[in-house]
Formats: structure tokens, sequence, C-alpha cells
């Protein structure tokens, strides 16, 4: 079935399979958001451990896409991997120790003898929230704004030096940090989380002060999301952007690069309004509704999450377009063309993608049967393994 | 300009790779086996209907649950630092060992992430048999999740299944089920998870030889030991079968491994196997002296046990250096069929191979198909070298074999043990006396140290042993780093030293505290 398809659309295949993870993963970040939270929605212990059971039943899932997510990028396009994380080492090493201290902190938190103390667990979730979601999304956002490295494959043959992909600038990917762009995506990231993390308690938690403090937490972090997002699509739309010439592979530099993708693309596009819609009307609803309707915000602004963060990295890989540009040396940039896997691994990969429906289906399964019911401080009282 | 590689970023990205896994090794055998058991005592509950097995279920689910947990903040460094730190690896073996880490990922970590939480919330919640399966596919997908990560690992011991593309300085996939089915990556992975599983059954009999010792939970301990001692014993005889199927293969696919391994310096036909010994201090190749300051040698052994033939030739350290033997195996090492060649030799094809690299890629760019098609020629017939040409001197393919040498016999010997603890105690248990040997609750409980103590030492000569390589004989360590300081490795080791030391100390306290409180709801009934 695969065999027959060309490695271009393989290839496309794969992008979409990688963004379309990586927009889930963008999602499930309201369990970080939500992680920020607890000192503000959780005024009592009683409060906030069911804030955290309420987290602590999501988590894994989050952590899991988010290991998935680089399983396939680099099983899909293994010279971003080796480019990206090998030469901007410090923005990687940062991310992934806030999530070292995240998969321990939930079933270590309230254990007798846990050698940190509680308050050290709940700052670990703190740090891993805030922290985490800036820095992925400031990464991500190195997708449109280039970094500085080069790529040249004749080095293997450099006996003293064969590695292929240099970082230029000592600061290994925190530079990243410097940029207006890249900051302002993160923090629109890190206030979406909480968007998110604000609906999903209202959908799951059942004790009144919560929902009352989270419908003012709603409100607080919607103004900072909407002008950091609105700046950086602004931004984005209006930059110029890293065009690849589908004949010879060269790549050039094209004003409104993003926004010609955009009608390039119609299908992106209605992707993209159509997401940014629902994200709106998941933080009205709550606002707006009372009642059972009010806790249906999640389901908004989540789909909403998934297909605007999947029509971003559309827009940042399809339609020629370089989607891990360097500014170094603009023809090292990374495309999906020069960035991926044969076409062998590709179609055996893509055999392999024929089980995430499955996969789906059985997550569903599970997690409807053991989330019937809101949690409340009675389940709490009663529930034998409680975080 | 490009500046040649300090030598010091391959021995400190080595340090950060070996760091996190250890760390990660410490937790995952216990994840691997206690999630069987767990689900293997459930299922008596379920059967039998008695609500003490449920009772000694979630005691020792909420053990597996601490455990799980610094297992899964270890692993996500684990496949982040191919990136991080070996970024030329990444790419130069990229479009095959990728594969095994996504598929990871969609078939074991969603299946492990989504039913453990149904087996820790579900109790109250979902059915009996709905519990008890999850609590199955939960030590399913954990053992999936080891079978992928351990077909990467054992492609990079003997990569199969591929071809290298001059045109994208990589090497490909030419067939996945190769990959997957290689006899190293079979008996690694079988070998792998009965170390776990011996781990878990151990780990078990020492937490309840505590309690007996302490005169508590005797009927909970002396159930659990029941079931863990026949685990155990059926899995360490395994066990045992396994790593006598790895040391063939190894004899087959890495020769200088298994010569490490003995200690061999000059080998023989008929080779005996060193049961006990000490290697000589400061031996060096080619200095002529005795490998060993003392030994007791079995006959012959080595022969048999390597190549299954009492008269095979075991080539030793120098022997492999200096080639000129006729290699015993012709199925699986078809590269040199008649006489192996010496390293040095090996070093001149690789530099040929690799420089014949360079020249296609620059007559490739001049649009000289001419050039490119015979520098190609060149680079085919000396591929099978291209990792030695990095090798400055013939001595850079010989790993540390003392630490080989004794990592084996700490595994094996210890392995062994392992199986005569199992039938002792199977047997005191048959004749109801397992509560009067004080002894011998002493001797299970200090064994659960010694287990972590053999699967680090199993994994030691797996890792160590295979040095200079990443990727056998294609791809030496320091070919494989990324372009970093070695002032920010240095860094981050100790950044993760400090973070997995404090976690682990963490983990620690909390379940000898857990331990301590026992399980709920009271005594035995």
């Amino acid at each position: 079935m695969f065999e027959s398809l060309s490695l271009i659309t393989l290839q496309e295949y794969w992008w979409m399979i990688v963004s379309l993870l990586g927009a889930i993963l963008v999602f499930l970040m309201f369990v970080q958001g939500g992680q920020t939270l607890l000192f503000q929605l959780g005024k009592t212990e009683a409060e906030k451990k069911v804030l955290v059971n309420s987290l602590g039943r999501k988590w894994e899932f989050t952590f899991t896409t988010l290991v998935t997510f680089g399983g396939a990028f680099f099983a899909s396009f293994p010279l971003f991997y080796s480019t990206s994380f090998g030469g901007a080492y410090w923005v990687w090493i940062a991310i992934l120790f806030c999530f070292i201290i995240q998969a321990v902190s939930y079933e270590f938190r309230s254990k007798p003898h846990n050698f940190l103390g509680q308050r050290t667990y709940e700052i670990f979730l703190f740090i891993n929230g805030a922290l985490g979601t800036i820095l992925i999304g400031a990464a991500v956002s190195t997708f449109f704004t280039g970094s500085q490295f080069s790529i040249s494959k004749e080095q293997l043959a450099n006996l003293g030096n064969p590695v292929i992909s240099q970082w230029q600038g000592p600061a290994h990917g925190l530079e990243a940090v410097l940029n207006w762009h890249n900051v302002a995506l993160g923090l629109a990231v890190f206030f979406l989380a909480r968007i998110l993390g604000t609906l999903y308690f209202m959908n799951t938690v059942d004790v009144r002060m919560i929902l009352e403090r989270a419908k003012k937490q709603l409100l607080v972090n919607a103004v900072p999301f909407l002008v950091f997002f609105l700046a950086y699509v602004i931004a984005l739309i209006l930059s110029r952007g890293f065009a690849v010439d589908p004949v010879n592979g060269i790549v050039s530099m094209e004003d409104f690069k993003y926004l010609h993708n955009l009608f390039a693309l119609p299908l992106v596009l209605i992707l993209f309004l159509t997401g940014v819609v629902l994200v709106l009307w998941g933080i009205i609803i709550p606002l707006w509704k009372s009642g059972k309707s009010a806790s249906k915000g999640i389901w908004f602004a989540g789909t909403g999450t998934i297909l605007t963060v999947f029509s971003l990295f559309l827009l940042a890989g399809f339609n020629n377009t370089a989607y891990y540009p360097s500014t170094y040396d603009l023809q090292s940039s990374l495309t999906i063309m020069n960035s991926s896997s044969s076409h062998y691994t590709l179609t055996a990969m893509s055999y392999v993608s024929l089980l995430v429906p499955f996969v789906l289906a059985y997550i569903w399964y599970a997690w409807r049967s053991i989330n019937k019911k809101k949690i409340d401080f009675e389940e709490m009282d009663t529930e034998e393994h409680t975080y | 300009m490009i500046l040649n590689i300090d030598p010091g970023i391959v021995d400190w990205s080595r340090a950060q790779f070996a760091l996190t896994a250890i760390y990660h090794w410490l937790f995952v055998p216990l994840t691997l086996g206690l999630s069987f058991l767990v689900a293997i005592m459930e299922t008596i509950y379920v059967k039998t209907g008695d609500p003490e097995w449920k009772r000694i279920t979630k005691f020792w689910m909420t053990l597996f649950g601490i455990n799980f947990a610094i297992g899964i903040a270890t692993g996500i460094i684990l496949e982040f630092e191919f990136g991080t730190n070996w970024s030329n690896y990444s790419w130069f073996v990229g479009d095959i060992f990728g594969a095994p880490l996504a598929i990871e990922g969609i078939m074991a970590f969603f299946l492990e992430s989504t039913f453990i939480a149904v087996m820790f919330f579900g109790w109250n919640k979902v059915s009996k048999k709905f519990h008890l399966a999850s609590s199955w596919l939960t030590a399913i997908g954990a053992n999936i999740s080891a079978l992928w990560i351990l077909v990467a690992n054992s492609w990079m011991q003997y990569p199969v299944g591929m071809k290298f593309n001059p045109e994208t300085a990589r090497n490909e996939m030419q067939n996945f089920w190769n990959v997957l089915f290689s006899p190293v990556a079979v008996h690694k992975f079988l070998h792998t998870i009965s170390a776990g599983y011996v781990t878990a059954a151990i780990f078990i009999l020492g937490i309840s030889a505590w309690f007996l010792l302490k005169k508590r939970e005797t009927g909970m301990a002396r159930k659990s030991i029941l079931v863990a001692a026949i685990f155990g014993l059926i899995t360490s005889i395994f066990l045992a079968i396994t790593g006598d199927g790895s040391a063939y293969t190894i004899a087959q696919t890495q020769p200088m491994k298994l010569a490490a391994m003995e200690g061999l310096y000059k080998g023989q036909k008929a080779n005996g196997l060193v049961l006990f010994g000490i290697p000589q201090l400061g031996k060096k190749v080619g200095d002529g002296k005795n490998n060993f300051a003392f030994k007791v040698e079995i006959p012959g052994l080595l022969s048999i046990l390597g190549y299954h033939n009492m008269d095979a030739y075991v080539p030793g350290v120098e022997d492999i250096l200096n080639g000129g033997y006729k290699p015993e195996f012709q199925n699986i090492t078809p590269v040199e069929k008649e006489t192996t060649l010496p390293v040095s030799e090996k070093i001149e094809r690789g530099k040929l191979a690799i420089t014949a690299f360079g020249y296609f890629k620059k007559a490739k760019k001049a649009g000289d198909e001419v050039s490119a098609a015979k520098a190609d020629s060149t680079l085919k017939a000396n591929f099978a070298y291209f990792g030695y040409g990095y090798l400055k001197s013939p001595g850079e393919a010989v790993p540390n074999v003392a630490l080989t040498f004794y990592s084996f016999r700490t595994m094996v010997i210890f392995g062994f043990y392992f199986i005569l603890l199992f039938i002792i105690v199977l047997y005191f248990h048959s004749k109801n006396q397992l509560q009067d040997k004080r002894w011998l609750q002493y001797v299970m409980l200090w064994t659960i140290p010694l287990v972590y103590l053999a699967g680090q030492a199993g994994w030691v000569v797996a890792e160590i042993g295979r040095q200079p390589w990443v990727i056998q004989d294609l791809l030496p360590t320091r070919a494989a780093v990324s372009m970093i300081e070695t002032t920010s490795v240095q860094i981050t080791f100790w950044l993760f030293a400090v973070l997995f030391t404090a976690l682990l100390i963490a983990e620690l306290m909390i379940m000898t505290r857990q331990i301590k409180l026992g399980p709920k709801d009271g005594g035995t009934k």
C-alpha cells in the first residue's frame, strides 16, 4: 500500500503525523498549565489535592506524547534530530530537566519520607509547567525564525572531525530566547496551557470554590494569551520566510512567505481559522454560560489548539518551505525533502502508523471507564490511591 | 574553521550516557518483572476471590508505582541524548535506529501509560476482569517497550539489513525484518527481560524475607515468596539459556568482545574457559606477559560454549589485532572468509573507504559521474571497515579487558547463585520451614543488592566490551559525538548526577517507608 507512494508523498505524510503529534502535545500541555495554577486555584491542602489528582491521571499521557513526538521526529526526519538536539544543546537539556522533575513529582509528592518535601515537588510541577511550556514554544518558534547552524555531509570524510552539523554560537540554543518572536510564542504557549488547564479543571473537578477561582483565572490568562498570540501571528505573516526551490533545492528568502503559504494552502488556512475560533469559543463559553455547558470549554479550546498548532506546523514545512531554517547558512536549512528518512523506512513506519487509530480507541475507552464522575473531596477521602 | 574533536568531549559524552543508562537500569528491570508478578498475583485473586491476594497485589503494586515513575524520568533522557550528545550518530544511522524508538512510543508507551492509570485508579471503577486485563496490558506494554529499545541496541552491536548511501552520507534500511529478528536482537531481548524478571523475583523474595525476620505479615510474605520463587526459578533458568545464546552470537559477531570477556590475549583450539582468575595488572597487548596472575580453567569449555565445537579456535585480543587466522563462522561474518585481516590493515582500508566517500561527494558536486562511480566502487569494496578509518592506532580497537572480564564473571556467578537460591527457597517453603530459617531470610534480603549488581555488570559487558564502537566496525564513539564544548557536557553530567542521585535517595526513602508501613487493611487474614 505505502510502497507505491512517492518519496515526497511519504515525506508529506510523515510531516503531517509529526505535526499532529506536536499539536496533540500542545493540547495535552493543559497538564503543565494546570500545574502552574495549583497555588492560585488551591488555597487549602484539600483543594490542592483535588487539583493534583485531577492532573495526575493525565500527566503520563502528555509525557508519552512528548516521547513519541521525539521518536517519530527521529525516525522520519533524523537530520532535524541530529542538527537541532546536538546543536541547540542547552535549550533541549533545559526542557528535559523540566520533564525529569515532573515525572517523579506526582508519585512522590504526598508519600511519607519523600526526602525533598511536598513543597519541593509542587515547585517542580510549577517549574515544569512554566519553563517547560515557554521553552517548547520558543524552540518551535525557531521553525519560523531560524537558527545559526551549518551542515556539511562531506565533513564525514574529515578524519579529525567528522561531525556533519555545527552550531554557530556558544549559547547552543539559549540564544532563541533573545529573539522577541520566540519569546512571544513561548509566552503564548504558556498562557494557552494555563487556559487549557483552567478549562480542564472546570471539566473534571467538582469543588465550587475551585471553579469560581478558575473562572477568574480564565479571563486573567486569556488577555495575555491573545496579546502574545496575535503579535506572533501578525509578525509571522508579515515576515520574510525561507522558500525552497522545488527543482534545485536552493533556499532563499521570500517576502510574506508564510502569508503566501496560507493562500497557497487554503485547507490549512481554514484549519487555522477554525482552530482560532474554537479556542476563543472554548474560552468564552464558561465566561458566558453556567452549569454543565460551562464545563465543555476544554473540548472546543482543545480541538481548536490541535487545529491551530497543526496548521502552524504545516505552514512551516509545506509549500516548498524550509521548516528548520539556518540563518547562518541558508543552504544548510532543513526541508522535509532533505532531512527525511529513506523511502523504505518511511514506508515501514507508515504501516506502524496504522496502529494509531487503534491506540486512540483504547485510550478513549480506558479513560472513559475511570473518569465517569467528577473529582471531589469525597473521592479524595475514599480513593485508596491518591497523589 | 572547523577544529578537530576534543577527546574530552567523547569521554564526557560517554560518561553522561553511561550515567543515565546506569540509573535507568536501576529502575527498569524491576518494572519489567514486577509488572508481570503483580499481574500474576491479581490473577490468583480474580480466580480464587480471596481478598488476601487483592491486598498482596496492592502492596506490590504500590512499590511498582514508586519505581515506575523514576524509570520514566531517566528513560526520556536516554532517548533524547542520542540527539543531544550523539548527533553524528543520529544522522549516520538514524534511518534505521529512529524507527524502533518511534514504534516503541506508538506500540508500548501508550499501552503502558493508559492502562497503568486503570491499574491504580480503577479498583473501584471498573470490573474485576477489566482491571486484571489492564494489569496484564501494562506488563505487556513495558515488555514491548524493552523489545524495541533492545532491537535498536542490538542493531548497534550487529548492524544488518542496511546499506550505506554515499549520496545522503548515511546508512539506510533495506530490510526491517532483518533488523527486528537478527539473532543478536532475539537473544539480547530474551536475556534482558529475563534479567528483569529475576530482579523482580529477588526483590519480592528479599522484602518478604524482611517481613519474616520482623515476624510481620508472615502470611503475605510466604505467599509472595512462593509466587516469586517459582517465577524466579523458571526465569533464571531461561536467563542462563539465553545468556548462553548471547555468548554464542557474540562469538560470531563481536570476537573482540568475547576475548575481553575471557581476558584472552592468545587464542587456541579447544580453548578453556576461565572459571576464576585475576587478570595481570598492567598487561598490555604484545608485551609477552601472562594474561593472568592466577586462574582456574575448564579445558575446552570456551570453544564449546562460544562455537559449539570442542576443537574450535577461539581468537584472543592479539590474534584479532594481528589477523591471519581463519574464522570459524562463515555464515554470519562473510567479509573475511579465509583469513582475517590485521587491524592495521583494516584501518588502512577504512581510510580508503572514507577518502573514497570524500572523492565521491566532490565528484558529484562537480558533475563528474565517472570519478564518482570509481570512488563509489572503492567505497563499496572497503565499506565493511569504514569505522576503522577513524581509529588512530590498532590499540584503540581493544576494549577495557579487565573491566569486561570481571563484569562478565560477576554477572554469570550471581546468575547461577540466583538459580540455587530459588531452589533452596522453594525446598524450605515446601517443607514449611521458611519462617524458622533466619539465615535464609537474611540471605534473601541481602541478595537484593546483588541482583542489581549483576544486572549492571551485564550492561558493562555489553557496552564496555564493544568499545570503541557505537556501530560495530562502522562508527567509533569519537566519530559519533555532537560538536559541543566539553565544559557544557561536564556541567550537564554533574547536573544529571546530582538530580538522579537526589531522586534515587527519595525513591529509596519512600519505598523503605512504604515497606515498613506494609500492606493496608490490617494484618493477615
